[in-house]
């Protein structure tokens, strides 16, 4: 079996959702530890955990507490919870299922950063994910698991519960602290780097919810007891949302680097009956597309990058024979186009004419000249524009124009969507 | 609030336990900016969509500029700037639930209802929005949220059951949840 359990093993359990289930499995002794050892001691358990961000770059989490400047103070922590990635739910299932996990994965960073406000910054979407945790948030005020001396020690931290408003580029770091300082969310220019110069001007960490929730398990249970259920390059283990063509869709914790995507997609039931594997997007709306190919390879950092793609936030989205890749690419983009956020030209402007054109070819009515001009447009956005939303924006229609063009020129003025006329209008 | 001018005869923009959730909000953070969000939240709830007079109140609460308020409330997708209808339908399109079959609920509850993507029926009781950031229920697609509260695995159906039960002002029961 490749699932492991780490972040899931208490799922399920009774009360868990609540503050003395989540005690009777276990809950709140890595923040107990945590206290004891000191934030140094917790640093060092992070850095041999060899955990790596899963929000979507991957950033190795210690080697990111470690640029926070020393000496200076007040220093923030952000949760970011705003989770957007078209295909990514698993930081609402960690919320909904273990809202006290993430709390105390938050307090444990909050010590070893020694960080006085903690900000949890959950999308506006998530309105009853929101509710839970601000239940789960006022019981651990009461129980002096956060507040102004935490299990009646020296240090204290405030945590506060901040609610989005509706929009995918507060997922962006920089976009999140301009969103939290009480600004629109359009993301800055680095450096200066948030561990520099962050939140109100001030040295900031920000962390996805599932990265905190590990460090739990991490604290108690060692940086390398945690690694080992990885492989070198990947360790760990991680929260796969797949979506898509399978059977059964849902959530999947698997061991990093020794689980292959064929394997993760037959615990979600494997490609609905009657029906055959065409491509999968292997990192939420952002990555490039993989083929039949690709499914034995390893869930594994360097494996997916070398095949040109990514694990992203963790989503896998499969299709089958039925999909049209031109459809797909079409609502990737019109989904881009809806939430760049303006500040910059080639995101602003591109994302507008990728739509435009995709429409037409899905529609049949676009010439071969105009999705000739489709590469041009791509190459003026990736890398180019100010933020990651506008060169992401590219990566899927473009790998998969490179992986199946006779799909993309069969649409030019074939006046319908050829893929869905052979399948009979059935769609 | 001013006390002269042409305004001061009109009722006040917002509810006293309105504004004593700006306050809250403002304590809590270091920079009064902050609480922006969370004031627009407020006032949302409270009058259904954000008024220029609720905008201009929250600016003096706040001690902010009326333009440094306005610039978030029309950056961010979830806040109204107009009346819409009672009830908010949201139907994602994008990727996993466009495989699923969210055209075809999206159709359906344009039949259903009467108004096309976008429209607000005609007494004012919902409105059909279908283009949504992806709404985080890929596991349960196709999927709508009602007033932000998500229905998972909808055919026709069960979309029917759902707009059944909220014209009927029934409580809304278990919500759908995420599978793991």
């Amino acid at each position: 079996m490749p699932e492991v359990k780490v972040l899931t093993r208490h799922f399920g359990a009774p009360g868990v959702t609540g503050l003395e289930g989540y005690r009777r499995v276990g809950g709140y002794r890595g923040l107990e530890k945590a206290l004891r050892v000191g934030p140094e001691a917790v640093a060092a358990e992070v850095k041999a955990s060899g955990l790596r961000g899963r929000g979507g770059a991957a950033f190795p989490t210690a080697t990111k507490w470690s640029f926070l400047p020393q000496g200076v103070f007040p220093r923030y922590l952000c949760v970011n919870a705003d989770e957007s990635e078209p295909g990514c739910f698993k930081d609402r299932v960690l919320l909904e299922e273990m809202p006290h996990q993430l709390i105390e994965g938050a307090m444990i960073a909050a010590f070893a950063l020694q960080v006085s406000h903690a900000f949890i910054y959950i999308r506006g979407e998530y309105r009853r994910q929101r509710e839970l945790l601000e239940r789960a948030v006022r019981e651990a005020y009461s129980a002096h698991l956060c507040g102004p001396s935490v299990l009646g020690g020296e240090w204290g931290c405030e945590l506060i519960v901040h609610g989005g408003a509706g929009a995918y580029i507060c997922g962006e770091e920089t976009a999140l602290l301009d969103s939290l300082e009480g600004r629109r969310g359009q993301p800055r220019l680095k450096p200066p780097f948030p561990a520099v110069k962050g939140l109100y001007g001030q040295p900031t960490v920000v962390n996805n919810v599932e990265t905190l929730s590990n460090l739990p398990y991490i604290v108690v249970e060692g940086g390398a007891a945690y690694a080992a259920l990885g492989t070198e390059g990947s360790p760990g283990s991680r929260l796969f949302c797949v979506s898509g063509h399978v059977q059964s869709p849902g959530t999947f914790e698997v061991a990093m680097g020794k689980t292959t995507f064929r394997e993760l997609i037959e615990l979600a039931g494997g490609v609905r009956p009657g029906h055959h594997f065409k491509a999968m997007q292997p990192g939420g709306g952002s990555m490039q597309i993989l083929g039949p190919q690709h499914l034995d390879l390893a869930l594994d950092f360097k494996a997916v990058s070398d095949a040109g793609s990514s694990l992203g936030a963790g989503a896998l989205v499969v299709m089958d024979e039925t999909t049209c890749l031109v459809d797909v690419s079409m609502r990737l983009v019109d989904f881009y186009r809806h939430e760049s956020c303006g500040k910059c030209v080639p995101c602003r402007e591109g994302t507008y004419f990728e739509s435009e054109l995709m429409h037409r070819l899905e529609a049949g009515l676009a010439t071969e000249a105009e999705l000739g001009t489709l590469p041009d447009v791509c190459r003026a956005m990736d890398g180019r524009c100010f933020c990651p939303l506008g060169d992401t924006a590219t990566w899927f229609v473009m790998s998969a124009y490179r992986m199946f063009p006779e799909e993309f020129h069969s649409h030019c003025g074939a006046g319908a969507c050829p893929v869905r006329s052979a399948l009979g209008a059935a769609a | 609030m001013a006390d002269s001018g042409p305004g001061a005869a009109e009722a006040p923009p917002l509810g006293r336990e309105t504004l004593a959730r700006i306050r809250r909000s403002k304590q809590l953070y270091p920079w009064a900016s902050s609480a922006i969000l969370p004031s627009l939240w407020a006032v949302q709830e409270e009058l259904g969509y954000l008024t220029p007079a609720a905008l201009l109140a929250v600016a003096e609460e706040l001690g902010l500029e009326p333009s440094e308020v306005e610039a978030v409330a029309t950056f961010y997708s979830m806040y109204f700037r107009h009346r819409a209808g009672e009830h908010l339908i949201q139907v994602c399109r994008n990727v996993s639930c466009g495989l699923r079959g969210a055209d075809e609920l999206l159709r359906h509850l344009e039949r259903a209802l009467g108004v096309e993507d976008g429209g607000t029926t005609e007494d004012g009781a919902f409105t059909l929005e279908g283009t949504v950031e992806c709404l985080g229920a890929c596991g349960g697609a196709p999927m709508m949220q009602v007033d932000r509260i998500s229905y998972e695995n909808l055919d026709a159906a069960a979309a029917d059951a759902v707009l059944e039960q909220v014209r009927s002002g029934a409580p809304r029961g278990r919500r759908s949840r995420a599978r793991a």
